[in-house]
């Protein structure tokens, strides 16, 4: 059984979180963009992703403050220093995770 | 449909698409058991937590609305945050757009549904590294979606059974994007970039509510990483990036 007001909530949700996804997709994709949107574009993934992950790494609570000895940011050093010599996604993912996991054990 | 069209082989775009979709999946397991987990309690029914997983489709926005709805909070504040929450796949679908040229309105749809933070990381690198199109993109999309579905339903059923932090799981993700961001950094602007963005993001993720961080620190590096290459090519300085 489905709640009528659950399934307002999860259409609504839905549709706002589609829309972004969608609209720059089929906008952009047909469009010969100039160079310099091109470039800007090409600079967003390495933004994103340190913009997404650095807060993770090295913020914590709720209001948020800094935490530098937060066992995800002492995991995450030595993965990113494999990342780099190895170049290996999936080696990467399982070292960082067993080190995450060696580290439950301490903290 | 045309001659390309006929000898496309689904079985090894299938292939390659699940095998390339792997540690999202990992991830999306542990996340998605906690949500069950949550949302179940909650009041949420495994039928609902399945329908929000296949309509929704965003790990933090659906952790929100669910803590929100158990506050009491009404369904127009929910949509509202949800939408803030996910206007960074705007950015993420205008940076993957460049790689989607001379689809159909069909095809980008439901690839468009299939944007998330870890898709976007991952279709990116794979799209880069050449060995990459938008059908192996749609594979990664719907197996990640499908993952999280699964993943979700299972924790609503009985997600309190499977011991938390198992196998260093929890780290998955966290993980895939220490390693997808260092390949990214192709160059040294876009180690600058990335420098920027995050130090950025940490001030201001102290500063500002939710995570209106991400787009506004995003944009702000992007921008300034364009200035840089300006300046470095107005300079006459060799381009190295």
């Amino acid at each position: 059984m489905i709640h009528d007001n659950y399934l307002y909530v999860i259409l609504g949700m839905g549709i706002v979180t589609y829309i972004p996804r969608w609209l720059p997709l089929v906008i952009l994709s047909r469009r010969k963009l100039p160079e310099w949107f091109e470039q800007w574009l090409d600079l967003i993934p390495a933004a994103i992703l340190s913009a997404l992950i650095l807060p993770i790494l090295i913020t914590t609570g709720d209001p948020r403050h800094l935490d530098l000895m937060r066992p995800e940011f002492l995991v995450a050093v030595p993965t990113l220093i494999f990342a780099v010599k190895t170049k290996s996604l999936a080696g990467t993912v399982m070292f960082g995770m067993f080190l995450f996991w060696l580290a439950g054990k301490f903290f | 449909m045309n001659s390309e069209e006929k000898t496309v082989d689904w079985t090894a775009i299938i292939k390659d698409g699940v095998v390339g979709a792997w540690p999202i999946c990992l991830g999306y397991l542990a996340i998605g058991l906690a949500f069950g987990v949550i949302a179940q309690k909650a009041g949420f029914s495994p039928l609902e937590i399945g329908l929000m997983s296949l309509l929704v489709y965003a790990g933090s926005a659906q952790f929100i609305g669910i803590s929100m709805l158990s506050a009491g909070a009404g369904i127009v504040p929910i949509i509202i945050t949800t939408f803030t929450i996910n206007l960074r796949h705007l950015l993420m679908s205008s940076s993957l757009s460049t790689f989607m040229r001379n689809l159909g309105t069909g095809k980008l749809s439901l690839f468009a549904y299939g944007v998330t933070d870890e898709s976007f990381a991952l279709n990116t690198v794979r799209f880069r590294r050449g060995d990459w199109d938008w059908r192996r993109a749609l594979v990664l999309n719907h197996i990640s979606n499908l993952a999280w579905i699964i993943s979700t339903v299972a924790g609503g059923l009985g997600g309190r059974f499977i011991p938390a932090g198992a196998f260093g799981i929890d780290y998955a993700l966290i993980a895939m994007f220490v390693c997808l961001l260092v390949f990214q950094l192709r160059g040294r602007l876009y180690v600058i970039v990335a420098l920027i963005a995050g130090m950025l993001a940490v001030i201001l993720s102290l500063i500002l509510p939710g995570n209106s961080y991400i787009v506004i620190t995003s944009v702000i590096a992007a921008t300034l990483g364009i200035f840089l290459k300006r300046l470095k090519h107005f300079a006459g300085a060799e381009q190295k990036s």
